[in-house]
């Protein structure tokens, strides 16, 4: 079946946004429909998150399937979608992961373009802070594995990340900086806009954004899901994805599934707005911290688990204290800056700190989850596979590696090594 | 000027002035002032830019709500951007300076994103700047982010300090407006352990406006000073309510000063666990949207009355003040008082009971009618809804649109706020935590109402903390009742009415927001980022609710407001990252021997936590010369190690070798009381965990030692396993890596030169043989020796009371003096453990199996242990996975590199496994290296390459046994 034609009409351009400035603005239609739920779809993609959405999109745009809806308890896109710290980067070094987040970058790398929406992506490198011989031992490993796997990373030596970061603290007596390995290519997007861009460009393609409407059970007849039950009635549909982040244990248990993954709370923080400061992404190797500016100015970071399970988004002082000694540690002039506000979005943690994108046991049901730390970097591949999975009802090459069944199978596919311990990742 | 200072009244010392700077001029104040409050008496209007459009603005607030009045303060390393001049208190030498402007505040080019205004509307920027493709990063984004921002960070590291407090009390209070006041005096007598805290430098709140209740105020403070279980913290602003009824708060202990004064704070982090709270955070007044509600000169009707009544300055000469409540009326008599020019009160509302008062004192009462246009020079007035209208000269426009009880910590605490129809604004909803609010924070407003609302809040809280005798205390008399709100939001008329000051978000913009799909409260202000600035939204964010409302269609409360989050006030990193950070970012660790390796010239280096010797450098040597020469030392004769950093964990019980056998991989109860052995302990998930050697001390008593990063998580684990899996077991643990000290004694000369040093123990290979335990003494000092060797070399290790460290090693070094002694540091030990091919972090890197390192032969052949059944599923038992081996290059004058990958040619983009750990060797004058390679079994002595794209480098390595020296391990049993 071909793919609906974009309603044209509505493309952004120039030209249009000349003609709305001289017109007070008074033409431009709703990024997304309300509609109303229909009885029944080929695909209902469960959560209006980034993923969910971008799974919307490209199950219209490359699949051709566009009688989708997209369930969503909220408003779309204040999960974590809307909470996150807008990282983008695939620097990882463990192929299933560099395959994975490198067909991602790529997305990124033509995101404006395929929605007719500028997300701000923005390559202004992701830096990673080492600290001794045997961390930049760690690090050179996984820069010469995305290296190897065509991707690009450098080391860099204290002078270089002096360079790119003068504002760092280079000789700290506990953790001097012995260098860094710095993707380029890594940057940030506007996390808001990503929601926005990817409910648009799916909307535009017929796909239906149901907002406020709870998904609460999943009907299934001889093994094979039938709809969704839900605050707004029962939504008959062919094939169901899941893709709700930190409520994925949740949505399991009402398809009779036990998973592998723990909710957990991660805070993050973004200060007053300053002038040019901080150009890319930083990490600081000797506690878990990220720092990065946001167009706007402010000073967006995060680092660690609060430690416990909770569902609360909120978090706790602890983790405040810790991120932000570490920030002031990283770097001293931050001393006196602002931070204007702290919030906490829910992990789902697996236990080996890679997610899945992938089949269920139960026929037409699919999972997609796990995203830990790392959710929003991965938006579009993420819904690139998703999309291929469900169309297909088989994973593509790139998230063949990332099932479920790696747990059961002893494959897991554990990043740092921390193990299942989430609070340790 | 058109601001200037009332000859008496307010909170300000006349007798004194101080000296201070704005944007390069200087002025004075006085004492009691605010920066804000001395610009007003100096008739500075002009104060900041906007953040979009650079619009001129003044000063609107006398509070922490002020979106427009933000300066960098100070200079230097303690220049702090974006600081609200509100909240500045004056001192002698401030120097401040505006900030977003260029070349100068008045004349700021930037300023012609104005005129832009139709074409930058909210959320333009994502519907352009994308063609052509390149040009988003190299030219849109730079001068996006060149625009954007406010301030600018100091380039030096902050010289001031920090410190953090932490207080329980009985009753915390925030606040101490008459109902904070109240509520503290009623828990205080009631007797319980009561904390005031107060933002502002002087207690009083609203009572700080109210001359007629300055001697009640007085009384209050006067009595809870007096109170020994009561303490008042004023400057100190709760920033945060969380869980279990903690409170976050920021004492600015020095901020009113040019510089903290020798060992003083700058700012203290305090944080209150209270048994209950009594949130008396007062109210803050909403501003109306209308053409020109920006522009130098509005004024927020309380901020006026502020300034008249508590620092003494008349903000205008001509008025204008525009409400839809009573609240501004004392505003407009408190501006005919002062003596301005003409006073104008227009009133929404088509009636009003104080109308009659007004015009007697000669205000010029307008009724149902509205402010149409302002420039800072004139107000337009004219019927509501209507055409025309009256121009007025007013250089000072006062909007009230009502007030806003703060219902932020409230929010925070879980209380959902409820919409409070009578106020036109939310209030508290139903407590989740232990606390209540109380006065103009719960829509009580005046002075008595507050007060006596408050004292009911206290003693309440009180009570249910378990307190309460009797109290007995005046409270002020409580006004008559106020005439209702007319909500008001908006004036439709042509014009920017802004919602959102500092980010420049006006009325249409939320219509537009709405217009686009963005109805949701969240969505709206995400994308016309209306409430995200440094004031959070405190002015305008219902304002902005109430507009996306009416274009809804709906009521206000059917949209509601964003949640509140913390902080309530901006927080300083520095504040929040106390002492814990820089050098102390987290607690440095030292062995007892630290001070012997500084006297002797050792090159410390962080590891971990810890503070270890490098290597020990000799007058002259360079390089890699140290560490061969401390390794050969080690190699053909003798040399010592600090190696007290290992985790020690003494077991003991009777079930102790019963609990070690489940969690080590081989069995520690058929080892022989004298006797240690290896271990390799798993996480429940298969992967190898740690490793270390276990000693059997009695029967029942064990001594494990850790690697040095993971004692503490192995201490965890048995911790874990004793409590919640095996109840059962009698067995008690404890970490002793700071009780003992250890070296480690190393080299073919390590037996003679123990033998000289140790009394009461036979050293001899027949009585004391690889693996055996034993005790003596050294320098009369009692110490435990192993048998044991990580450098492959026959050595043992002392373990010594800490405290008796420097004897004993002194004693070691003293005896093996005459076979030329060397102590070693850990590039040496490295560099011998490569030799020897022991796996250590680089290779436990919780990414490997015992089969993987050449250990599956340990895995005992029955019992349950602790990652048994997991590390038997498929992927992990695959024969094919990397397998720990040894490297070396075919030519010999080539390096390695850690963290190399291993591949079958130059170029494959197929990686077969990673180099681990790399060494120069002094046994094969040559790099070596360990690498973890698929089928590395069979690729012995087969040829590969070590790549390092990274370093554009390309090895070729034969794969060897990981053992580079001694592999029949028959130097350890010499």
């Amino acid at each position: 079946m071909p793919a609906r034609p974009e309603r044209m009409t509505d493309r952004y351009s120039a030209w249009r946004l000349l003609k709305e400035s001289l017109s007070g603005n008074r033409g431009w239609k709703p990024a997304w429909r309300k509609p109303e739920p229909k009885a029944s779809y080929d695909v209902i993609i469960v959560g209006g998150g980034g993923h969910g959405l971008a799974t919307a999109h490209y199950l219209a745009s490359v699949h051709g399937i566009t009688n989708v809806a997209v369930v969503e308890k909220g408003p779309i896109g204040l999960g974590n979608g809307g909470r996150n710290t807008t990282i983008v980067r695939s620097n990882y070094g463990l192929p299933s992961n560099t395959r994975f987040y490198e067909h991602s970058l790529k997305l990124w790398e033509g995101l404006e373009q395929d929605l007719n929406y500028n997300v701000m992506m923005s390559q202004r490198g992701v830096l990673n802070l080492f600290h001794s011989d045997s961390q930049r031992d760690i690090a050179a490993r996984r820069g010469n594995s995305m290296r190897i796997q065509g991707v690009d990373a450098e080391l860099l030596d204290r002078e270089a990340v002096r360079s790119v970061a003068p504002f760092i603290e280079l000789d700290n007596p506990m953790f001097p900086i012995f260098g860094g390995l710095m993707q380029r290519r890594g940057g940030t997007a506007r996390h808001d806009a990503v929601i926005w861009g990817f409910a648009r460009a799916a909307d535009r393609r017929g796909v239906d954004i149901i907002e406020h409407c709870e998904v609460t059970g999943i009907r299934r007849e001889a093994g094979r899901v039938t709809g969704v039950e839900t605050t707004r009635g029962f939504i008959g549909a062919k094939k169901v994805g899941v893709a709700v982040a930190g409520n994925t244990s949740r949505l399991a248990t009402m398809a009779g599934l036990s998973l592998p993954v723990e909710s957990h709370l991660l805070q993050a923080f973004v200060s007053e707005a300053i002038k040019p400061m901080i150009d890319g992404v930083v990490t600081f190797g000797a506690g878990h911290f990220y720092i990065s500016q946001s167009d706007k100015g402010g000073l967006v970071f995060g680092g660690d688990l609060d430690g416990y399970n909770s569902y609360s988004q909120r978090g706790n002082l602890p983790v405040v204290e810790h991120l932000l000694g570490a920030a002031v540690s990283m770097i001293p002039a931050l001393s006196r800056l602002r931070v204007l506000r702290q919030w906490a979005g829910i992990m789902d943690m697996t236990m080996d700190s890679s997610p899945f994108i992938c089949k269920t046991p139960i026929d037409g049901l699919y999972f997609n989850g796990g995203w830990c730390y790392g959710g929003f970097k991965a938006t579009p591949g993420s819904g690139w596979c998703f999309a291929h999975t469900i169309a297909r009802n088989e994973p593509h090459a790139f998230n063949a590696d990332l099932t479920i069944d790696r747990f059961r199978d002893g494959r897991m596919i554990d990043e740092r090594g921390a193990g299942p311990n989430p609070w340790a990742q | 000027m058109t601001s200037k200072r009332l000859p008496s009244g307010g909170l300000i010392d006349r007798g004194t002035t101080v000296r201070f700077n704005f944007d390069g001029r200087s002025f004075t104040g006085h004492p009691g002032d605010t920066l804000a409050s001395a610009l007003l008496a100096n008739g500075v209007r002009l104060v900041g830019r906007s953040f979009k459009y650079h619009r001129p603005r003044g000063i609107m607030t006398a509070g922490p709500e002020e979106p427009n009045a933000l300066v960098e303060l100070r200079e230097g390393a303690r220049r702090e951007p974006n600081t609200k001049a509100t909240e500045i208190e004056l001192h002698d030498g401030l120097v401040s300076a505006s900030q977003n402007r260029w070349p100068s505040l008045a004349f700021d080019l930037m300023s012609i994103n104005g005129f832009a205004g139709p074409a930058i509307s909210a959320g333009f920027y994502y519907k352009t700047f994308m063609w052509p493709k390149s040009f988003w990063e190299k030219l849109y984004e730079p001068l996006i982010r060149r625009a954007a921002g406010l301030g600018r960070a100091a380039s030096q590291p902050d010289p001031d300090h920090y410190e953090a407090m932490h207080a329980h009390c009985d009753v915390l209070v925030v606040g101490s407006g008459a109902a904070g006041l109240a509520a503290a005096r009623a828990a205080g007598e009631a007797g319980a352990r009561v904390i005031i805290c107060e933002r502002d430098f002087v207690p009083g709140g609203g009572l700080l406006l109210s001359p007629a209740d300055a001697a009640w105020r007085g009384d209050m403070v006067n009595a809870l000073e007096a109170m020994p279980n009561v303490e008042i913290l004023t400057r100190t602003n709760v920033f945060g309510y969380y869980d279990h009824n903690l409170l976050g708060a920021v004492e600015r202990v020095s901020d009113h000063k040019a510089e903290p004064d020798q060992h003083e704070v700058r700012q203290r982090y305090r944080t209150f666990r209270a048994k209950q709270v009594v949130l008396a955070t007062g109210a803050s007044e909403r501003l109306i949207a209308f053409p020109g509600n920006d522009r130098p000169g509005a004024m927020m009707a309380g901020a006026a009355l502020t300034y008249l009544r508590r620092f003494g300055v008349v903000p205008g000469r001509n008025a204008v003040v525009f409400t839809n409540n009573d609240s501004a009326y004392e505003t407009a008599l408190a501006l005919a008082e002062a003596g301005s020019g003409k006073v104008t009160l227009v009133d929404v509302r088509s009636q009003s009971a104080l109308a009659a008062a007004m015009t007697a004192r000669g205000i010029d009462v307008r009724l149902a009618s509205e402010v149409a246009y302002f420039d800072g020079k004139t107000a337009l007035v004219r019927r509501r809804g209507g055409a025309g209208g009256d121009k007025f000269v007013a250089d000072l426009l006062c909007p009230s649109g009502g007030w806003n009880p703060n219902v932020q910590l409230a929010s925070q605490s879980g209380a959902k706020p409820r919409w409070e129809a009578t106020l036109a604004s939310h209030v508290p909803g139903e407590s989740v935590q232990a606390e209540r609010s109380a006065g103009a924070t719960k829509g009580i407003f005046g002075i008595g109402a507050a007060a006596y609302d408050g004292a009911r809040a206290g003693r309440e809280a009180a009570a249910a903390a378990g307190f309460a005798k009797a109290q007995d205390f005046a409270l002020p008399e409580r006004g008559p009742a106020e005439q209702p709100i007319a909500p008001f939001w908006e004036v439709k008329a042509s014009g920017k009415s802004f919602v959102d000051l500092q980010h420049d978000v006006t009325a249409e913009d939320i219509r537009l927001a709405h217009r686009e799909g963005f109805s949701h409260v969240e969505h709206a202000k995400r994308y016309t980022t209306h409430g995200m600035a440094t004031d959070q939204g405190k002015l305008g964010s219902l304002v902005g609710s109430a507009i996306l409302a009416e274009a809804r269609g709906e009521p206000v409360e059917a949209v509601g407001v964003p949640t509140h989050r913390p902080y309530t006030m901006p927080v300083a990193f520095g504040a929040l990252a106390g002492h814990a950070s820089g050098a102390h970012f987290q607690p440095v660790r030292r062995t007892a021997l630290n001070d012997w390796h500084l006297r002797n010239g050792a090159v410390m280096q962080p590891t971990g936590a810890w503070l270890r010797p490098f290597f020990y450098p000799k007058p002259g040597e360079t390089g890699w010369e140290p560490i061969f020469r401390e390794a050969r030392a080690v190699r053909s004769s003798v040399g010592i190690c600090d190696v007290s950093t290992l985790g020690k964990i003494d077991v003991q019980g009777p079930d102790a070798a019963a609990f070690l056998d489940r969690l080590y991989i081989n069995t520690f109860s058929t080892l022989a009381v004298g006797k240690c052995r290896y271990g390799v302990m798993l996480r429940e998930d298969g992967i190898v965990f740690d490793d270390g050697t276990t000693s059997r001390l009695a029967e029942d008593h064990f001594l494990v030692t850790t690697t040095t990063g993971n004692a503490a998580p192995v201490l965890e684990h048995m911790e874990f396993h004793a409590q919640t899996v095996w109840p059962e077991l009698d067995v008690q643990f404890c970490s002793v890596t700071d009780q003992w000290a250890q070296v480690a004694v190393a080299g073919p000369k390590s037996r003679e030169t123990l033998a000289a040093a140790v009394d009461g123990l036979d050293l001899s290979n027949e009585v004391f043989p690889f693996m055996g335990v034993g005790e003596g003494k050294i320098a009369g000092v009692p110490v435990r020796l192993f048998r044991i060797s990580f450098s492959g070399e026959l050595a043992y290790e002392i373990a010594v009371p800490s405290g008796h460290a420097e004897t004993v090693w002194e004693a070691i070094l003293a005896a093996g003096k005459p076979f030329g002694i060397v102590p070693y540091g850990l590039e040496a030990m490295s560099l011998m453990r490569v030799e020897k091919g022991h796996a250590a972090g680089p290779e436990l890197n919780g990414q490997t199996t015992a089969a993987d390192l050449g250990m599956g032969r340990m895995m005992k052949k029955s019992g349950d242990v602790i990652g048994r059944v997991l590390a038997g599923r498929p992927g992990l038992a695959d024969p094919g996975r990397p397998r720990l081996v040894g490297i070396r290059p075919v030519d010999t004058n080539k390096r390695l590199r850690g963290g190399a990958h291993i591949v079958r040619e130059p170029g494959s983009g197929t990686s077969m496994g990673w180099v681990s750990s790399v060494t120069q060797s002094i046994e094969h004058a040559c790099w070596i290296g360990l690498a973890m390679v698929e089928n590395g079994e069979a690729l012995k002595n087969q040829r590969v390459f070590a790549v390092s794209p990274l370093h554009d480098e390309s090895v070729e390595v034969t794969i060897t046994s990981p053992h580079h020296v001694d592999p029949e391990n028959l130097r350890v049993r010499a």
